[in-house]
């Protein structure tokens, strides 16, 4: 294994005097897809949102790459941009596919970042799209260049929530392929929340299940299916109800 | 006397321009920052600096023009200070700050009105992909552009038009405080309406000119 991107250690997360998650301990390792599975209102986007700085736990500490961040202590900015998400309803801004992908470069003050972008509409095959305005896109299209514009930004992790729910086939197989090809090629960090076990199974190489905010089980991916540890897991992965 | 570009009438028109721009010029500066952070941000006295724009927003003019006028004279609060910044009334500066008490509650209440009404996930996901705090509500603001424009035509329009705060404030005074809506008024009591008909039809196309210039600024966006 290589050295963790995330060190988490009792994360808490409270919403309105409510514990919505709970993790004692989880590393996400450089280079790796992790994915995270379990039934809707797990805590899975929660702790995505987490590990995106968008929300500070209420206790424990998150330590990303060398850094230890405490609850209550801000996130530098230079952090905060090595990583970044992918929704499940992604929005785009009200400008054309081409402004839209290098959104995040502008924000960064990042100019002549033609080939940058052009690339990357080629790479998820929207670069012939690329004057349409971002809003008149189908949901697969959509998504393809939500992911351009969080990989022409080249994280160091890429937070997937849901990135393929609610679209056809076509467009999950063409969607997987490009996230495996960054992984690989790039060694893009991943975290990628899902409900759907077969692509959990086809996509990570390590699976962790969340139930009621608690993470039940974090294994490899031939474990986690084969021979889980907690039997909860099991009954998830088998798609038997245990919530 | 349209037609001739009469000079007594361009002047009017030309100080009805700029008492109305300058106003709207301050309303927007104050007004569009207010509205976003009302629209974007949580705070405790939020719900009652709401009430009090949406009590702005329908504040008779003429009201507006009692409430400077007490405060300019020269016995009121400010009037008695004698400080250079503090307009003297029967001024164009004084009918600027009427106008622009006038028409800020109308393009903040209209920006935060159009701020809200922009999908909420989409700020989480410009901060995802590393929008600073102002990065965020300024891609926000632009996102809401169409209504941040309808909240300054809105405001303009209240002003130009209004009638009652710019005679209270400005008295009327030709060459020096007299614009378009108090010499309709003026011309209209002399018996000479054809005149004063001629003063309204170009307030209408001022007005007309201003909406169109605002809607082009709004660009494509309108179209969508």
């Amino acid at each position: 294994m290589s050295e963790p991107a995330y060190r988490l250690r009792q994360l808490v997360r409270v919403y309105e005097g409510r514990r919505v998650l709970q993790v004692e301990h989880l590393d996400v390792y450089r280079g790796e897809i992790l994915a995270l599975v379990g039934p809707s209102g797990a805590g899975k986007s929660t702790l995505l949102r987490m590990l995106n700085f968008l929300e500070p736990p209420s206790s424990g500490s998150i330590a990303f790459f060398d850094t230890v961040l405490e609850p209550g202590q801000p996130v530098p900015m230079e952090l905060r941009r090595r990583v970044t998400m992918v929704f499940q309803r992604p929005i785009l801004l009200n400008r054309n596919v081409w402004a839209n992908v290098g959104y995040g470069l502008q924000l960064r003050g990042q100019r002549d970042a033609r080939e940058l972008i052009r690339s990357n509409l080629q790479r998820v095959g929207m670069l012939e799209m690329a004057r349409q305005q971002g809003r008149t896109l189908s949901g697969g299209e959509l998504q393809r260049v939500a992911l351009a514009r969080a990989m022409v930004l080249q994280p160091d992790v890429m937070l997937l929530d849901e990135p393929t729910a609610n679209l056809d086939p076509y467009n999950v197989g063409l969607i997987e392929d490009i996230m495996r090809g960054l992984n690989s090629e790039k060694g893009t960090t991943m975290v990628l929340v899902t409900h759907n076990v077969f692509q959990a199974r086809r996509m990570a190489q390590r699976v962790g299940l969340l139930l009621d905010g608690q993470l039940v089980e974090v294994a490899d991916v031939e474990k986690f299916f084969q021979s889980p540890r907690d039997p909860r897991t099991g009954a998830f992965a088998r798609g038997e109800m245990v919530y | 006397m349209i037609v001739t570009g009469d000079p007594a009438l361009m002047q009017i028109v030309a100080l009805s321009l700029r008492v109305s721009g300058t106003a709207l010029l301050f309303s927007t500066l104050v007004g569009i920052p207010l509205g976003a952070l009302l629209g974007l941000s949580r705070f405790r006295a939020r719900r009652l600096v709401v009430a009090l724009l949406y009590t702005g927003m329908g504040f008779p003019p003429v009201v507006v023009g009692l409430f400077v006028y007490v405060l300019l004279s020269r016995s009121g609060p400010l009037g008695r200070l004698n400080w250079p910044v503090i307009p003297s009334l029967f001024t164009p500066s004084a009918m600027v700050l009427a106008q622009t008490i006038i028409s800020f509650p109308l393009v903040a209440g209209f920006t935060m009105a159009a701020v809200m009404g922009v999908d909420p996930q989409l700020r989480q996901q410009v901060q995802a992909l590393g929008a600073t705090r102002w990065q965020t509500a300024w891609t926000v603001l632009s996102e809401a552009r169409v209504g941040v424009i309808v909240s300054m035509v809105a405001g303009f329009g209240s002003i130009i038009s209004e009638v009652g705060a710019v005679m209270m404030v400005g008295g009327n005074i030709e060459g020096s405080t007299r614009v378009l809506t108090t010499a309709i008024v003026l011309e209209t009591n002399k018996g000479r309406f054809g005149f004063a008909m001629a003063l309204g039809f170009i307030l209408l196309i001022l007005s007309f000119t201003a909406n169109v210039v605002m809607l082009r600024l709004q660009g494509r966006t309108f179209n969508q």
